[in-house]
């Protein structure tokens, strides 16, 4: 049996388990159809030309997991921000773990969706947002939506200015010998609020783990969201992320997507301007080696006059590494005055190492400024020369050059440890022992 | 210090270099002089280790050690230090965090422990005040930007910083206006001592008037034809490069 085939037909034992009356189970029922229709991605369809999910759905996963697992703080620590002061939602296998977690519901809500979904003091905010800007034509959302029971609600409440950033994390335990898992996260920032969250998707295991997460992100009319998302998974573990973010006027929205790990690690960034003057912010840093691909689809549709979008994603490859980057701009015919600029440059460390690169533009309206820009190239040898004239190792000549073409993503994290964190980790892919304080 | 006996080198095949020889101690001055494409840049960066040259015959040798199979950093280790011609231009880095870098990579492939902080940063006010090098200067991208006269000074800066044993200083009064050639002048007579060499690689005496050589070599189609005291240097001046041909 297909893994298309065993989803479709463990909808029925799903459905034990959960309430079926209630109007979010029509929701799962119509996406369920629908992926039944569509079935997963194939290389025939235009967005998925240059990755291929067959080596990560061929695999007989467990879909459900079993039993919960419990884990210890001190094997995990590592993955929280050192220092720092945070709210933190934490799954293991796909249940919520309340002894890792610091969650809260004081003025604000930031707990799990299951919750969320169940419980009637929430069905104002689930009916107005649950499950409305997610695109019906892409089946690994809808197979999301299918399942979607369990992941992240936050709801940040008018004038809040969270006190602290939220951590979210995902792990995989290893107790089944290879486990999908499907968190669906709902965050709703109201008007004038401001949020910072971190996610992070982490196997523990060399078992296969497959992740296919849905997040819907409603950000109000001039509310602030920060968004970090830490992608440096173990090589048996594969994600598609499927990311939707409504912004409504005045609003802005950063995602920073750092991307070092994992076998298949898909990005489906998608913002819609609901607004006037709204900020639509995406950079990324992927560093990949062995067989590893990363593939960034973004999406801005400029619907409203006075917007502007930002992307900027750097790409360093070595090994058989392959990268794909797919920057869609749409600018509606009343979205005049839109600014919209986008940058994908790369460093290919090998000759056997790819990259696709492709913009993708559709402007409707005339008086626009859109502009996009891709780099493909190498180590820049003088450069090399350069530093190691100063006496500075080949090894390291090469990491401090790699990191100084990534550095201008850093530069707009704002949580310290983060991007010290993430100093670490490029150090560490880099096989080198820096600081990175440039 | 530096005894290069016999060198041969080529680029892709193409011969540059063909059988320089050359002995500089410690405490003296060289100036290479000569006209464009006579070698005067192959053999500097031959020198601090450019692979992309390729040494067919002769050596080079260090302080009692032959160099020409070391790789550029493991020369820098040993106290040999290259002004380049041409900076390149590093965003990304700044200048403070690259000399920083830099130290500390020489002092750990000596076995020694990194600069403490403070002792580098009370290091870089003070080389840079001997260069008249801004502080805001310092927390710019690394010669991103920078004019020919500061890509320069900051190459002189580094070598105040790096106190190296042999400097070879590859047309470095070039893209300097005369205060700034004064500046950088200044700074390398003051880093000069009995320890240390220095090599000029120039095209024109002009610099030779700040920086007093004790030897002056002429290069012409990959060999040293002439060598001569600071006079030699004048009657270059004068005369051209014509009358040695």
């Amino acid at each position: 049996m297909s893994l298309a085939e065993k989803l479709v037909s463990s909808f029925l034992a799903f459905e034990l388990d959960i309430d079926i009356q209630s109007p979010v189970h029509s929701k799962r029922t119509k996406a369920l159809k629908g992926f039944e229709k569509l079935g997963f991605p194939t290389k025939k369809d235009e967005a998925w030309k240059y990755t291929s999910l067959k080596s990560v759905i061929k695999e007989d996963f467990t879909i459900f997991s079993k039993k919960k697992n419990v884990l210890d703080f001190k094997n995990v620590k590592n993955y929280f921000l050192d220092n720092t002061e945070t709210y933190k939602i934490v799954f293991v296998d796909g249940f919520f773990d309340p002894f890792l977690s610091q969650t809260s519901h004081d003025g604000i809500d930031i707990c799990i969706l299951s919750a969320a979904l169940t419980k009637p003091i929430y069905s104002k905010i689930i009916s107005k947002y649950f499950d409305t800007s997610i695109n019906t034509n892409d089946s690994l959302s809808l197979v999301n939506t299918a399942f979607a029971k369990e992941g992240v609600y936050v709801h940040i409440p008018k004038n809040k200015i969270l006190d602290k950033p939220i951590e979210v994390l995902h792990f995989a335990s290893g107790n089944e010998a290879a486990l999908m898992l499907q968190p669906r996260n709902l965050i709703v920032i109201e008007e004038n609020a401001q949020v910072e969250i971190i996610e992070t998707h982490q196997s523990l295991t060399k078992n296969p783990i497959f992740t296919n997460s849905v997040t819907e992100i409603f950000v109000g009319q001039n509310a602030h969201l920060d968004y970090y998302k830490i992608q440096n998974d173990r090589l048996m573990s594969s994600l598609i992320d499927n990311t939707y973010i409504s912004q409504e006027k005045n609003s802005t929205a950063k995602v920073h997507t750092f991307s070092f790990g994992g076998k298949l690690t898909r990005n489906n960034l998608n913002y819609f301007q609901k607004g006037s003057y709204i900020n639509s912010t995406m950079k990324g840093i992927t560093i990949i080696d062995e067989n590893q691909l990363v593939d960034h689809h973004t999406l801005v549709d400029h619907a409203k006059p006075n917007c502007e979008s930002h992307q900027d994603y750097k790409g360093i490859y070595s090994g058989k590494s392959t990268g794909v980057f797919n920057g869609k701009i749409v600018v509606d015919k009343i979205a005049q005055k839109t600014n919209a600029f986008q940058q994908n440059n790369n460093i290919l460390l090998n000759d056997k190492s790819t990259i696709n690169s492709k913009p993708q533009l559709e402007i409707f309206a005339d008086d626009v400024k859109c502009s996009h820009g891709c780099t493909i190239g190498q180590l820049d040898q003088d450069a090399l020369f350069y530093l190691r004239a100063r006496g500075i190792p080949k090894k390291e000549a090469k990491a401090l050059l790699t990191f100084a073409f990534a550095n201008n993503v850093l530069e707009s994290v704002n949580i310290p440890s983060l991007k010290s964190r993430i100093k670490k980790i490029i150090a560490d892919k880099l096989g080198v022992d820096l600081g990175f304080d440039l | 210090m530096l005894s290069i006996d016999n060198l041969h080198v080529s680029v892709e095949g193409k011969p540059i270099l063909n059988g320089i020889n050359l002995d500089v101690r410690a405490g003296e001055v060289h100036a290479i002089m000569g006209p464009n494409g006579s070698g005067k840049s192959t053999l500097s960066s031959v020198i601090a280790g450019n692979e992309d040259y390729e040494v067919t015959k002769g050596d080079i040798i260090y302080k009692n050690e032959n160099i020409t199979e070391l790789a550029a950093e493991e020369r820098a280790h040993k106290g040999i230090f290259l002004s380049f011609q041409y900076p390149v231009e590093i965003p990304g880095i700044t200048v403070t965090n690259f000399i920083k870098t830099a130290i500390n990579s020489n002092l750990k492939a000596r076995n020694e422990n990194e600069m403490p902080a403070n002792i580098m940063l009370k290091k870089i006010r003070e080389k840079a005040e001997l260069l008249d090098i801004d502080s805001k200067f310092l927390s710019r991208s690394l010669n991103e930007g920078f004019s020919g006269g500061e890509k320069k000074r900051n190459e002189i800066f580094q070598m105040a910083m790096l106190e190296p044993s042999l400097s070879i200083l590859d047309e470095t009064d070039s893209g300097l206006d005369i205060d700034a050639l004064k500046i950088v002048a200044n700074g390398v007579n003051k880093l000069k001592n009995k320890n240390n060499a220095v090599i000029l690689i120039t095209h024109y005496q002009r610099l030779l008037d700040y920086i007093i050589p004790d030897y002056v070599h002429v290069l012409h189609e990959g060999k040293i034809v002439k060598s001569g005291d600071k006079n030699l240097a004048h009657q270059l001046e004068e005369k051209g490069y014509d009358w040695i041909k």
